[in-house]
């Protein structure tokens, strides 16, 4: 259902980010990307949606080849894909169903966005949405009104207003503390799931990727260097991605422990602290 | 430690520049000053006008005690006047100002013939003084109101819409990349991901150029485009000193009053 | 369980009879003003076919006369730095003198009250004054663009002092300096980049004001140019306008660069 072929981004400097990119999804599933900063992963995933133009190689959705639309049949295809974003990427100025129900423009003309009269069941599918990530009560606040947390949730929301066939997600929780992002990462995975939405997430966490992924691609220097389940990533898999460095703290960790590094220490900290 | 010694490690003599700083300090002064005096002695300035400038300036002001108050009334209708013009040349400045900055921005003109011709239009309405746009509709409308409020949106176009431009190319782009990978129109992008943004910086520019524009509309009947002005110029022309006290004090205090309503409101907008 | 199928934007005004007064109000005022302004709509639509007409009569702009153009703009740009020039200097006593947080009671009120008034009039009137005392040509110019450039940039000095951390001036108070030498440590390095930006801004804008004191007699090319348009030569007006145009363009041109260079 999704699959992109070849596909290789060589920026105008002459930098190449992207280079001969193969993947397959051939049913719904929740893959994640990992790979050090720079390893391309941001560039994959605005590839696919052409915010960012592919140089070479082919990205098919549904049988449909995207890097040849034209203009208005791009904007048709990004209909399909909803995108989440690191630094939420909402417009604070608007209200939260303001932004949620942005998620729609894709779909309505210019008055209808101008005159926000949404149909009525645009409105009660954001009301749904809103309930789901539990923020029906702040649907009339501003987004700079919210917490990264709350902000991420209403992304999300907007990403979903599309009903999307595909999710694209680039860094959900690398701007928001560890406890937020568990309940971030999971709140994507069940909708993916639960609408049966493909999704393709960007993530520098292998740990929280390891607890959520049905199948991780490890990216370096612009290739892919892993392709595979969760189990799979082992120690000699991480040192070709990341590159030397010993694992086997991350390796271990999720048996007992499902926490990342910085949850351990804020735990501790809160231990220490009411215990004092 | 020797003396010497100590000298050397904590020298007595510190300077905040370097001679080459301190060089090149003294010639951006001589430049300066040689560009005043260039200047002022060039424009053959007959200085022995000073010699009875106080008592001209005295003459004046003597004339002009006590203000004639009963000309208030008759003035009314010119101030009135002159706050339509500036309100209405505001108000079609909201409806010019936002097109031509889209232009001129960056990241949301369309291509460089586009941003040349935005840049083109904000530079020409911003050198033009007001006054000097109203000698322009004037000859077009005739003598009037109207050439006035056409002035006045003329000059603000370029004041509101450089602002709004520059507030454009600094606005959040994530939220632009966002909208735009819903699929959105470029039109939809214009109105969800960037008005929004800009809007503060919209309505405090438009408040403080209406401010401004009260000022200028003060004069444009100097030229014929209507307004309090007109009333100014016969009164200077018939040396009416009396009248023209009243004229400059209600002028003073319609100034001051924009200004403060001006400074209020925009203290609001968040 | 099922969701609203509705959804309205929170309104600015959350009383709906607040909305309507409001909203009457701003037609009432168009309705008004347009009653009062008795515009002339016959003399008004014939102003197209009048515009079609001047700027057919515009182009070509006609620069034979450039000896004129050039001396008048000369002129400008001459006023416009002896004007900036003076402005400076007398910004600064002005403008301390109207800052809260560093002169007493009295001599703020007397700081403000100058600041206000200067401020408050037009250069046009302002320039008709001095017309008035000095006569014609370009001394009544410089002298009204002084007025507006110290009044300008004298405003800016007192506001940037009254937004110094009073934490600034205590410290060099503490020292035991005296009130020149707290000008000098606190107050000087404080004020000194937004003084010099400042004042490049009002460089560029006295070369734009210069145009207009000129239709009062107050020297400078504007006088040129009323004068082209009063004789309806519009190739020239329009030759006089691309100057200033192209005039303002390289003073913007040349003030950004000397402001990214102080940066």
């Amino acid at each position: 259902m999704f699959i992109i072929e070849g596909l290789s981004k060589t920026y105008s400097g002459g930098v190449t980010a992207l280079e001969e990119i193969n993947l397959e999804m051939l049913k719904p599933q929740v893959v994640m990307i990992i790979g050090s900063s720079g390893a391309g992963k941001s560039t994959l995933i605005r590839c696919i949606n052409r915010l960012i133009e592919p140089t070479t190689g082919s990205v098919k959705l549904n049988d449909q080849e995207i890097t040849t639309l034209g203009k208005s049949g791009l904007r048709k295809a990004r209909r399909q894909m909803g995108m989440i974003f690191q630094e939420y990427n909402l417009v604070d100025r608007l209200t939260v169903m303001e932004n949620v129900l942005s998620g729609r423009l894709g779909y309505v003309s210019f008055w209808t966005a101008y005159r926000r009269k949404y149909s009525p069941e645009d409105v009660s599918a954001a009301y749904e949405l809103l309930d789901r990530v539990g923020l029906m009560d702040n649907c009339n606040s501003r987004a700079d009104a919210l917490s990264g947390g709350q902000r991420q949730r209403v992304g999300i929301a907007r990403a979903l207003m599309q009903r999307p066939k595909l999710l694209l997600v680039d860094e959900p929780t690398a701007s928001l503390d560890p406890k937020t992002s568990r309940q971030i990462m999971r709140l994507i995975v069940e909708l993916a799931e639960e609408r049966g939405t493909p999704a393709l997430i960007n993530i520098h966490d292998v740990e929280l990727a390891r607890s959520f992924a049905d199948r991780i691609i490890g990216l370096a220097g612009g290739r892919v260097a892993f392709d595979g389940t969760a189990e799979e990533v082992s120690d000699q898999v991480l040192t070709e991605i990341y590159g030397e460095e010993d694992w086997s703290a991350t390796i271990k960790r999720d048996a007992h422990d499902p926490n990342g590094d910085n949850d351990n220490l804020l735990s501790r900290i809160d231990k220490e602290s009411s215990a004092g | 430690m020797s003396q010497a010694d100590l000298h050397e490690k904590f020298p007595q003599i510190w300077k905040r520049f370097t001679p080459k700083e301190t060089l090149i300090r003294y010639l951006w002064y001589a430049g300066i000053v040689f560009m005043a005096v260039w200047s002022v002695s060039n424009l053959d300035i007959p200085w022995f006008y000073f010699l009875d400038a106080h008592v001209q300036a005295a003459d004046l002001f003597t004339r002009m005690i006590p203000p004639y108050w009963p000309f208030f009334i008759d003035i009314i209708p010119p101030l009135v006047e002159t706050l339509h013009i500036a309100t209405l040349g505001t108000v079609f400045t909201i409806f010019l100002a936002f097109p031509v900055a889209i232009l001129s921005a960056r990241n949301t003109t369309f291509n460089k013939t586009t941003w040349f011709l935005g840049r083109l239009i904000l530079v020409t309405s911003r050198s033009v003084n007001t006054v000097v746009w109203g000698l322009l509709f004037v000859a077009i409308f005739g003598p009037g109101p109207v050439a006035g409020i056409f002035s006045v949106a003329a000059r603000s176009i370029g004041f509101v819409g450089k602002l709004i431009a520059e507030a454009i190319e600094e606005i959040d782009v994530g939220a632009v990349e966002a909208i735009e990978a819903t699929g959105a129109s470029k039109l939809q992008i214009l109105l969800i991901g960037v008005l929004p943004q800009v809007m503060p910086v919209i309505l405090g520019t438009i408040i403080y150029r209406w401010d401004i524009n009260i000022r200028e509309s003060t004069v444009l009947g100097f030229v014929g485009a209507g307004g309090i002005g007109i009333i100014l110029y016969s009164s200077i022309n018939l040396f009416a000193w009396h009248e023209v006290s009243v004229i400059l004090v209600s002028i003073f205090g319609v100034v001051v009053l924009s200004e403060y309503l001006s400074i209020k409101a925009r203290a609001r907008i968040t | 369980m099922s969701y609203p199928t509705t959804w309205q934007p929170p309104r600015f005004f959350t009383n709906p009879s607040v909305r309507y007064a409001v909203i009457i109000a701003v037609l009432g005022y168009f309705l008004l003003s347009y009653l009062t302004l008795e515009v002339d709509w016959q003399r008004t639509l014939k102003g197209i076919p009048r515009a079609v007409d001047i700027f057919q009569r515009m182009f070509p702009p006609n620069f034979s006369r450039w000896e004129i153009l050039v001396r008048g703009v000369l002129e400008s740009v001459q006023m416009a730095l002896a004007a900036s020039f003076f402005g400076m200097i007398i910004a600064i006593p002005v403008g301390l003198c109207a800052a809260n947080n560093l002169v007493p009671k009295p001599v703020y009120y007397a700081g403000r009250a100058f600041l206000g008034i200067s401020r408050t009039f037009h250069e046009v009137i302002v320039a008709i004054f001095f017309v008035k005392i000095f006569g014609f040509g370009p001394l009544a110019g410089v002298l009204t663009l002084i007025v507006a450039s110290f009044s300008f940039i004298g405003k800016m000095i007192a506001e940037d002092i009254e937004n110094m951390r009073p934490g600034k001036l205590e410290a060099i108070k503490a020292t035991g300096a005296s009130f020149p030498k707290l000008l000098l440590y606190a107050v000087q390095p404080h004020i000194l980049p937004r003084y010099i930006g400042v004042s490049i801004y009002r460089l560029d804008a006295n070369i734009r004001h210069s145009t207009v004191v000129g239709i009062v007699g107050a020297g400078g090319i504007g006088q040129t140019l009323a004068a082209s348009f009063s004789r309806y030569d519009y190739g020239f007006s329009l030759a006089i306008l691309m100057t200033i145009v192209s005039l303002v363009f390289l003073g913007e041109f040349f003030s950004n660069w000397i402001r990214a260079k102080l940066r």
